[in-house]
Order: structure tokens, then C-alpha cells, then sequence
């Protein structure tokens, strides 16, 4: 029985050795440790043996069991591994396949420069107004102090819908509008559609896109209107910006300003975007005129303040080195969403 | 305006180089244009006398030249040009001359033209005779003895002299952007004043006392009434006789080329020089065709025509000004001149004109009969009166020094009101605390009297006197302009405003924001389009003709019938924009656009304006489009409006949309939108060949209904339990309204219900079709018994059996 024992355990080794898989182990183990299996037998006919025997045999028996016992769930580990492994092997991808799109919309590239303003001016204590589209002659002319006979006033320039009433020609009626309804001090941001009477080229188009701001408190100054835009100009076009005022002429304003920045593309060195002078313009601006301020029922005598007005368009395409304007208006998705 | 840096030093002392000049005169507000650096590229052309003209022997069109360039021998050239004689000056190109070009009748290049020796027709040509616009020279200004053939160089020269270096054509022409408040600057004058005021240096003002004048006086001659003083403020007139008309000197032909003008003859190219000088537009009319000596300044009577100098007859309205005599027109004032009073090379005597017209009248006269001419531009902008006189006299010392004519004694000047100058109080410390500055009254005294304005100091106050050609300097805050451009903007301090504001959106700023991040997110990219649209758009979506939708804004002046009317809706923009992407094979197309409609309410008479309504319309075609797709991006957003009970009715009669695919979309009880298939007529008015799919949505009304408010609900802690039935009811029958049902009957242990299958087929009966829920149940505070669901399981199954024969089927 003992050579019958260490035979088997043998036998045992022997199979766990050339079998390679799960299934092949499970069937070993039924084979010398299941309820028919080849060990139980033997432990179930020591009860034919003398009793003195049975304990040796009894010890010999259990021991090559639990060793046999040992050895299958080695191997079972061994196998389960490698399994495992071959499984993870066979599930392995092409990972240079295309992917399953995952697609954010895009904003249109005016919208994305309205918003990036409209944060720099927020983080700065602007809110942000709004008005109508169509609009009266008074808001869009008269109340921004243009004469009767202000060219721009003209049906070749301007939209009309009836003697009274026009697409608005700039965001600036807006400031009036806000000087009427909202309590000073007032700082607030404007932007909107504006319509004239321009022929679509690469540089115009009858309707586009300004961005409005007005202050007004007491005791603001030039120094502010300088101080804030220039916060502005660099926020949007990078720390290393410098600004530029120089002496302008608008209705609304006086004095008046245009705001050069230096050209983002070369830093002010010269380049075909800034047509060699390294100085890009940017904006209008200037201290609101008196008249303006009156129209808005503002004690002149105490408060003052500043308003600018910039195309964003134009904005948008200089810095983004758009060449016509004509594609902002077209909506080919190829284009819109080179701007996410 | 053109301001040529040699004929500016005239007047003011220039010591910088011109970008130098430039960079500080920007700063001091005259804007620059653009710097134009005239006979730049010309190298080896001289001045050749042209010898003798004989006739090419074989071509006709073509001359053999022999040309004087100062070498002895002359040289033989051939030249097709018409306008030479013998004794001519002119240009010549010897062999490797360089001149910028372009050629005659070629293209212009970047590098200019190389000229060389070489045959033409058989004969040797060593160079070339060349014109104007062949030195780089814009054709505007070529003298007109010289604008269609070889530039015939006024007066005597040295053959064989350097054109450029005899000519002095090297010179820097600034041009300056003149904003419409400064009409003094459209000068040399004017800008000489902002030069001289920038750069400290002192004005010269050019003579204008004739040495010797004839002792006949001008008001022998004639005799001015100005019927119409509202329209004309000034009238000032000076004879001159024995007129010689002939080419002016090279030097003011030169500056007039500078300036653009081109030179014609003496006394026309006089009246063009001092208009450039003072910014006076100047006429000259023949005193032999002034019927009565007499001018008369009045409106022309209705219909009456007129000839002007140009050969066009005019029909003129008693709007329009006119320069009369007493039997008509001579003029339209500050127009244009008539063909018959014109100079001509036999004028004897001339009447110079030097007047003030009003501008809004020759807005109104040039604009009506749509001829803008140089002078008119001028009289619009406004011209100080008091310069009519100065202007005159400095005609008649130029017309002496030409040697033009005899001047007459004294002038006619009928000047009813005199423009007085306008005196403006100031505040030193006002000023000083718009500019967030500290500098002294006398600081700023200097500065304003460097600009000819004069004034008076009392404690804080300043007295200005602004001179009258400044007409934009009335009220103190025109002087916080003049002392801030003077002191530099650039030296403007920096800072921030004091007060602090609190930002936020005063419209629907945010809502639009959150609209439109939720749709990127979606997948969908956003557009802009027209806010007008044409007015045929309504019939391409098959909008009905008595629709809301139909109560179109219309532009009085539209560029065109496209864009003629304000749009109503959206979705025929987005059809448009559809269109430009499938047409150009973009796949997939999801697009959105959040803007503006414009309805005519009829209150406009009342000033009121139209109603302006926000609206989201958006679209897509393309893989996996469908209406449901559709649907769960309108639910979403609106879920991220906070906006909980929207229900999906549906619409059959919308006909811009697919009559089985199409729904209007509710809130409560209000109307908030459709969506739908867009209906294929529509698509194929568009020539989209696809199914396309949109919603349209009345932003505005969105807007006031969102609940953005969002309260914690604690997660379930307890299991739900979940039923799955299917039943069979008729095709007519809505999901919606079972899923109404199945709420209703299962009261509040329902979380939710969810179909998970439709099936039509085998052995569902034709018209009949087979809908399986799963619904799952679920109480707060407890977990729920199996009795206690079939219950109310049973009670939803009954109840849809009652209300819509559906009858269960076996899982």
C-alpha cells in the first residue's frame, strides 16, 4: 500500500506536469482526490488493515493526500495566471485606431471674443447692458450729441425703418439708455450687433459687432480712462502689451482718443499685420461729453466720465489673422470650429 | 489731407526728420495716414531738350527723336508720343536708367522698370523718352499739357541735369487724417499751425500785399448783392486785367503735384494753390460773360438748367445756391463753375471769388445732384468766414508775382455779420482734474497760445479766445482736449477708478451664456447670421401668409432685396447656413443660433419700437440625426433651465415641418417652442438632401420661467424595486400619454418610469403595437414589500386597461 501511495503520488506529479489547463486540473483533482478518486479508495480500505498498520498507513495516506491536495492547487495557480494572461493578450486593441468622437461644440469666434472681454471687464467691477437693435434717430444720434446734419446720419450710411427709427449704427446708444435706468456710479460693458450701410468685402460688412464701455462717478479722470484700458489691452493680448492714446475726434466724447496697442503678432518690431508700424488700433475712446451727460439727467459739475467702443470683429480678426471678414458670416463649421 | 514737408517749412520750421515729425505730431492729434516718399526708384533719367522730331520711316504712329542730354552729340530716341515739339524739356531714360514705372500700357511691379538701348522698327532708340506716371507718379496730378503723352517739363533747363536732383522731386508727402472737428487742419496752414504749436517753433503767415496794383478799382467793375445771407455769409470778390494764361512756374506746379492737384494753367492752378494754403476754395470767372457786372447770390429757380465747367447740363432746384449775373447762372455756388464763364486762353479779365457758403446748403445741392468736388467737401466741413479776404488778396499777390496780371485797387466784400471769435471761460483746477494732472494756469496758457488761442488769466479762471477758424473750440471741456493734446496723452498719468462696482448681468447676458454652454457641450456648434433677411424667406420655410410671422420690420434703404426685411424666426437663416455646409460636403452639421427677432407691433407711429424676442433655434443633420436626438438636447437644456413640466404635444400643422415628425413644446400651459423634422419641401427650397431635424425655441419666455435655484434631495437609502410589463394597445394610442397614465395611477412611491421597448410585428396585430415599461418604486424612509407594489402595480395596469384598452402581455 505504501509502494501504492508513493506510485500515485508520482502518477499525480507526473499529470500536473503536462496538463495546461483549468479544466485538465479540476479533472486531476476528481481523479485522485474526488469522492471516487484513486486516494479515497485507499483511505477508505485501511479499514481492511490491522489496526497497528492503519495508523502508519493511516499517516503515510493523509500526508500523500494533502501533498497531492497541494501540488493541484499550485498548479491551479500556476494555470490561472497564465490563462489570464492569454486572455488579456487576446483582448489587445489597435491603439492607433481612430476614436469614437468626442466632440465639444464651438462657440462663433465673435461670441468667444465677446466673452473673453466680457471676463476681463467683470473681473474689473463692469457690468453688462444691453439694448434694443432697432433703434430710435434720438438714442443713436441726437442724445450722443450729432448734429442734425452729422454725415453718418445719412440713408447712404444708415439703415432706416422710418424717419424716427434705425438699426442702431454703434453700441453707444446703450450708454444713454443705462445713464436714464441705472443709478450712478455706473460701470458698465455693452456688446452688440450694429448695422450700416457697407457692401459685404473682406473688411466690411452691414452688420458687425461693438463692444461698448462706460464709467461714470465722481472725480474720474483721464488717468483712469488711460489706467483701465490699458489693464484691458493687456489681459486680452498678453502681459507685454504697451498702449497708446492719441488724440481723436468723436461726438460723444471730449476729449477723444484712439488706443493703438502694440502689434501682437511682432511685439511692436513691424510685421504685415501692423503694416510695419508695430502699432495695431484698437479702440475709441475719450471723457463722455457734457451734452451726453446732460441727456442722461448727470450733474455735470460733479460726475465725469469715460466711454470707449472697439469693433470686435476686427479685434477678433487681427488677432486671430483672419484675411476676410466675409468667412465670420458664411458659418462653415470647418471654420467655427477652428475657434473652440 | 497731403501735407508735402519742403512747402510746410514755408510756414513753420520743420527740424526733425519726417518720421520723427510724424510720431509728434500724431501725439499731438493729427493722425497719420500713410508717409508717401516721392522720387524714390528713379536713378539716371535727365533732362534732354528735344532737338528735332522726325517721322519714323518705317511706322507710322512712331518719331525719331535727337535729344540734347548734355553730351555733345545728341541722342537718337524713338518715342510714340504725340504731345512733344522741338524745343520741348523733357525726361529721358538713357540706356540702364531706372525708373519705378509702370510702362506705358503694362502692369505695375514692385521692382520698376530697367531701361536699355535697343531697336525699334529698324531704328536704334538709346533710351527712352518717358511721361508722368512712368516715374511712378500718380495720374491725377499730371500736368495737363502733359497727361496723355511725354511729361513736357515747364521752363528752361540744363540738358543733361539730373531730373530728380533739377525737379527736386525728392520729398516726404504726409498724409493726415483730418477728423470731421477740424476742418482748419484740411490746410497747409492749418497743419502748419498744429506744427508749429507741437514743436514750439513760430507760424509764418505767407504775403499777401500786391506790390503794385493798376489804380482802376475793382468795384469799377462790379457790383455784388448776396440775396440769400442765410446761405452765404461772405462774399468777396477782386478784379484783375490783362490776364496772360499760361503754364505755371515749376514750383507751384510742383507743390500742386505734391498735393495732388493737377496743374492746368496760371490763374486756375493760383485758385488751387491758395485753396490748398488757407483751405478757401477759390473761383475765377471770365468778367466778359458777367451780364451787368453784376453778381447776384440767390437760389436758381425750379427746374432751370445750368451747364457746369465739367460739360454736364444740370437741372437745379430753388434749393441750390447759385452765382448769378443778370441774365443767369454763372456758378453753382461753391460747386461748381459754368462752362461759359469759364477761363479760356483768350481771358483778359478775371474775377477772382473768395466766399463763405453755408454748408449744409452745399451738402444738400452737391448731394442732389450728385457732384462732390473738392470745394463742395470743403464748404460742407466748414470754413471761417474771416478768411475770405486773405484768401483773396493772396490770390491776387500770386497772380502779381507770376506775372499773370494787373490787380485792381480794393475788392467788393459784401460781409453782413462778422464771424466774431467765441470766448470760452476755464477752470484751472477743473481742467486739471479731468486730466488727474497737476500743471499751472500758465502751463496751459502756453500751450493754448501756441495754438493762437489767446488768454486771460484771473485766479483760476482762464478767458480764451479761441481764433475763428477753430470752429470746435466752445465749451471748457474742447480746452481739456487742446491742453491734454499739448501737455501729451502719453504723459497722462495712470490709474484706476476709485468707486467699486459690483459686476453683474443687467439682461439676459447669463442666460445666454448658460445656453450656450450647455449646447457646445452638446455637440453643437454656434452661428451668426444676418438680422434682416429678404423677404422671401417666410415662403422658402412655407410659413403661412397669415402667420405672427408675417408682421415684418422693413428697411427703408436696404444694400438689396436679400437683406431688405428684419427677420421674424430663425430657422430660415439656419436652412441658409445648412445649405453653405452640405453644399460644401461638411458631415455631420450641428448647429445653433441664439439671436434676436424684430416684430411690427403698429405702435411705431407712437415712437414705440418693434418687439425684439431672443431665440434659440438650433438644427443638425447627419449619422445617428433623428427626432428623438433632437428632443433629448431641447430636454436637456431646458432641465438646465431648471424647468421641470415640459410635455411634447404634437403638431400636424405646422407646415414648415414633417406633419408625422413634428412638436410643439410646452411649459405648464405656455407655449415655448417646436421641434421637428424639418419638412422636405422646405429642405429642397434650401437644396438640402437630407433629413434635417430642429427646434426652435422662445428664448426669452425660457429665460423668465428658469429655476436656477437647486435644494439637495438626500439619496435614496433604501432599494427600489422595479416592475417590467408590456402591453398592447392601438397605434393611436400615445407613450406620452400612457406614461401620464402610469404617474397619475401610481401616486408618489413611483421614481420613474422608462420605456424600454416598441415593437410592431408578429403577433401584434396590424394597427396595434406592443410598448413595454419599466417602472421602479421606491419609498424614502423604508423598504417596500412585494405586496405592497404589486398593489399599486396592479392598480396602474387596471387603469390603463380602462382608459386605453391596453391589454397586458405575457414577458
Amino acid at each position: 500500500m505504501k509502494e501504492q501511495l508513493i506510485s500515485l503520488l508520482e502518477e499525480a506529479k507526473k499529470n500536473l506536469n503536462e496538463i495546461i489547463s483549468m479544466d485538465e486540473a479540476e479533472a486531476l483533482r476528481v481523479k485522485f482526490l474526488g469522492k471516487k478518486g484513486e486516494i479515497t479508495e485507499i483511505l477508505r480500505s485501511m479499514k481492511d488493515l490491522a489496526p497497528e498498520d492503519r495508523k502508519t498507513m493511516g499517516q503515510i495516506a493523509n500526508d500523500t493526500k494533502a501533498e497531492i491536495e497541494r501540488l493541484i492547487n499550485e498548479r491551479k495557480e500556476v494555470l490561472k495566471a497564465a490563462e489570464k494572461r492569454a486572455r488579456l493578450e487576446a483582448e489587445t486593441i489597435d491603439v492607433t485606431e481612430p476614436a469614437v468622437e468626442a466632440k465639444l461644440g464651438a462657440s462663433h469666434l465673435v461670441s468667444k471674443t465677446i466673452d473673453e472681454i466680457t471676463e476681463i471687464f467683470m473681473n474689473m467691477g463692469f457690468s453688462v447692458a444691453e439694448g434694443p437693435e432697432v433703434e430710435t434717430v434720438y438714442y443713436n444720434f441726437d442724445a450722443l450729441n450729432a448734429g442734425p446734419n452729422h454725415p453718418s446720419r445719412d440713408m447712404t450710411d444708415t439703415f432706416y425703418i422710418d424717419d424716427k427709427t434705425i438699426l442702431r449704427t454703434q453700441t453707444s446708444p446703450i450708454q444713454v439708455r443705462t445713464l436714464l435706468k441705472e443709478p450712478l456710479p455706473i460701470r458698465i460693458i455693452a456688446p452688440g450687433r450694429v448695422f450700416r450701410c457697407d457692401t459685404p468685402d473682406a473688411t466690411h460688412s452691414p452688420m458687425f459687432h461693438q463692444l461698448e464701455g462706460l464709467v461714470v462717478d465722481e472725480g474720474i479722470t483721464m488717468a483712469d480712462l488711460k489706467g483701465t484700458l490699458d489693464i484691458f489691452a493687456k489681459k486680452m493680448f498678453g502681459p507685454s502689451t504697451k498702449t497708446k492714446f492719441r488724440p481723436h475726434h468723436f461726438p460723444f466724447t471730449e476729449p477723444s482718443a484712439e488706443m493703438d496697442v502694440t502689434c501682437f503678432k511682432c511685439g511692436g518690431k513691424g510685421c504685415r499685420i501692423c503694416k510695419g508700424s508695430g502699432w495695431i488700433e484698437i479702440l475709441g475712446c475719450g471723457m463722455v461729453h457734457p451734452n451726453v451727460l446732460k441727456v442722461g439727467n448727470v450733474d455735470t459739475e460733479k460726475y465725469t466720465g469715460f466711454a470707449f467702443g472697439m469693433g470686435l470683429e476686427r479685434v477678433a480678426m487681427l488677432k486671430h489673422e483672419i484675411d476676410d471678414l466675409r468667412y465670420l458670416y458664411e458659418n462653415d463649421v470647418r471654420f467655427i470650429e477652428q475657434f473652440k | 489731407m497731403l501735407v508735402p514737408v519742403s512747402w510746410l517749412k514755408e510756414y513753420t520750421n520743420v527740424n526733425t526728420d519726417v518720421q520723427e515729425f510724424v510720431d509728434r505730431m500724431v501725439i499731438s492729434g493729427s493722425n497719420l495716414e500713410v508717409i508717401e516718399y516721392w522720387g524714390e526708384g528713379i536713378e539716371g533719367v535727365v533732362i534732354g531738350k528735344i532737338v528735332s522730331i522726325e517721322k519714323h520711316p518705317h511706322a507710322d504712329k512712331l518719331s525719331v527723336c535727337m535729344i540734347d542730354v548734355g553730351r555733345g552729340e545728341p541722342v537718337q530716341i524713338v518715342t510714340g508720343a504725340s504731345n512733344i515739339f522741338e524745343g520741348a524739356f523733357v525726361p529721358v531714360c538713357l540706356d540702364g536708367s531706372h525708373i519705378p514705372g509702370p510702362l506705358h500700357g503694362q502692369p505695375k511691379t514692385e521692382e520698376g522698370v530697367t531701361i536699355h538701348d535697343g531697336e525699334l522698327r529698324g531704328v536704334m532708340s538709346h533710351g527712352m523718352l518717358c511721361s508722368f506716371t512712368e516715374l511712378g507718379f500718380p495720374d491725377k496730378a499730371a500736368p495737363m499739357a502733359s497727361k496723355d503723352g511725354i511729361w513736357i517739363l515747364e521752363g528752361e533747363w540744363t540738358p543733361g541735369a539730373d531730373l530728380v536732383e533739377a525737379l527736386q522731386l525728392k520729398d516726404a508727402v504726409v498724409d493726415f487724417e483730418i477728423t470731421p472737428n477740424r476742418p482748419d487742419c484740411l490746410s497747409m496752414l492749418g497743419m502748419a499751425r498744429e506744427a508749429s504749436a507741437t514743436f514750439g517753433e513760430e507760424l509764418r503767415y505767407p504775403e499777401t500785399q500786391c506790390r503794385k496794383v493798376s489804380p482802376e478799382l475793382s468795384s469799377d467793375y462790379i457790383k455784388v448783392d448776396i440775396k440769400r445771407p442765410d446761405l452765404c455769409k461772405r462774399y468777396c470778390c477782386r478784379v484783375i486785367k490783362d490776364i496772360k494764361i499760361e503754364q505755371s512756374p515749376w514750383w507751384l506746379q510742383r507743390r500742386l503735384i505734391l498735393s495732388g492737384q493737377r496743374p492746368i494753367n496760371n490763374i486756375v492752378d493760383i485758385t488751387n494753390y491758395v485753396m490748398l494754403e488757407y483751405g478757401q476754395p477759390m473761383h475765377a470767372f471770365d468778367i466778359r460773360t458777367i451780364a451787368g457786372n453784376h453778381i447776384i447770390v440767390d437760389t436758381a429757380s425750379e427746374g432751370e438748367k445750368f451747364t457746369t465747367l465739367d460739360g454736364t447740363e444740370r437741372i437745379l432746384s430753388d434749393t441750390m445756391l447759385t452765382i448769378r449775373d443778370e441774365e443767369g447762372a454763372s456758378a453753382i455756388a461753391g460747386v461748381m463753375g459754368g462752362l461759359d464763364s469759364e477761363i479760356r486762353p483768350d481771358t483778359n479779365m478775371v474775377l477772382v471769388e473768395s466766399a463763405n457758403f453755408l454748408g449744409d446748403s452745399i451738402r444738400r445741392t452737391s448731394k442732389d445732384l450728385k457732384l462732390r468736388t473738392e470745394s463742395s467737401g470743403r464748404f460742407e466741413k466748414g470754413i471761417d468766414p474771416n478768411l475770405a479776404k486773405d484768401a483773396c488778396d493772396r490770390f491776387c499777390y500770386l497772380v502779381e508775382l507770376l506775372g499773370a496780371g494787373t490787380v485792381l485797387t480794393g475788392d467788393v466784400d459784401v460781409y453782413p455779420n462778422v464771424e466774431e471769435p467765441v470766448v470760452t471761460k476755464i477752470r484751472v483746477s477743473r481742467l486739471n482734474k479731468v486730466m488727474g494732472i497737476n500743471i499751472s494756469g500758465e502751463q496751459m496758457c502756453k500751450y493754448l497760445n501756441a495754438l493762437e488761442i489767446k488768454t486771460e488769466m484771473d485766479g483760476d479762471i482762464i478767458v480764451c479766445t479761441a481764433p475763428t477758424v477753430r470752429q470746435d473750440l466752445s465749451i471748457e471741456e474742447d480746452y481739456v482736449e487742446e491742453v491734454a493734446r499739448m501737455y501729451g496723452y502719453d504723459k497722462l498719468p495712470v490709474s484706476i477708478p476709485k468707486s467699486s462696482n459690483t459686476a453683474r448681468f443687467l439682461g439676459l447676458q447669463g442666460e445666454r451664456l448658460l445656453a450656450k454652454n450647455v449646447l457646445k457641450a452638446l455637440g453643437m456648434d454656434e452661428v451668426q447670421t444676418y438680422s434682416f433677411v429678404s423677404p422671401k424667406a417666410l415662403d422658402k420655410v412655407l410659413v403661412p401668409v397669415d402667420s405672427y410671422r408675417r408682421q415684418q420690420v422693413k428697411i427703408l434703404n436696404p444694400l438689396g432685396d436679400e437683406t431688405s426685411v428684419m427677420r421674424t424666426m430663425l430657422l430660415p437663416n439656419i436652412m441658409d447656413v445648412l445649405y453653405t455646409n452640405y453644399s460644401r460636403s461638411n458631415e455631420n452639421v450641428k448647429i445653433f443660433e441664439l439671436g434676436n427677432t424684430f416684430f411690427d407691433n403698429h405702435k411705431m407711429d407712437d415712437g414705440a419700437l418693434p418687439e425684439e424676442k431672443d431665440i434659440l433655434c438650433m438644427a443638425a443633420y447627419g449619422d445617428g440625426e433623428n427626432f428623438f436626438v433632437m428632443k433629448g438636447r431641447v430636454e436637456e437644456l431646458l432641465r438646465d433651465f431648471g424647468i421641470k413640466d415640459f410635455e411634447f404635444r404634437t403638431q400636424k400643422e405646422d407646415p414648415s415641418y414633417h406633419p408625422g415628425r413634428c412638436a410643439d413644446i410646452y411649459a405648464g400651459d405656455k407655449y415655448i417652442g417646436t421641434i421637428g423634422q424639418v419638412h422636405p419641401d422646405v429642405c429642397e427650397n434650401y437644396g438640402v438632401e437630407c433629413e434635417v431635424y430642429a427646434a426652435e425655441l422662445e428664448f426669452k419666455d425660457i429665460c423668465a420661467m428658469a429655476d436656477h435655484e437647486l435644494i439637495f434631495k438626500p439619496l435614496p437609502k433604501f432599494p427600489a424595486m422595479t416592475r417590467d410589463f408590456a402591453m398592447v394597445v392601438k397605434e393611436a394610442v400615445k407613450v406620452g400619454d400612457l406614461e401620464k397614465e402610469i404617474k397619475a395611477s401610481a401616486g408618489p412611491l413611483l421614481e420613474s418610469v422608462k420605456l424600454f421597448d416598441v415593437y410592431r410585428g408578429v403577433p401584434i396585430l396590424p394597427g396595434e403595437k406592443s410598448v413595454a415599461f419599466t417602472l421602479a418604486y421606491r419609498a424614502a424612509d423604508r423598504t417596500l414589500t412585494e405586496n405592497e407594489v404589486n398593489d399599486i402595480n396592479t392598480k396602474v395596469l387596471m387603469n390603463l386597461k380602462d382608459k386605453y384598452n391596453a391589454v397586458l402581455r405575457e414577458m
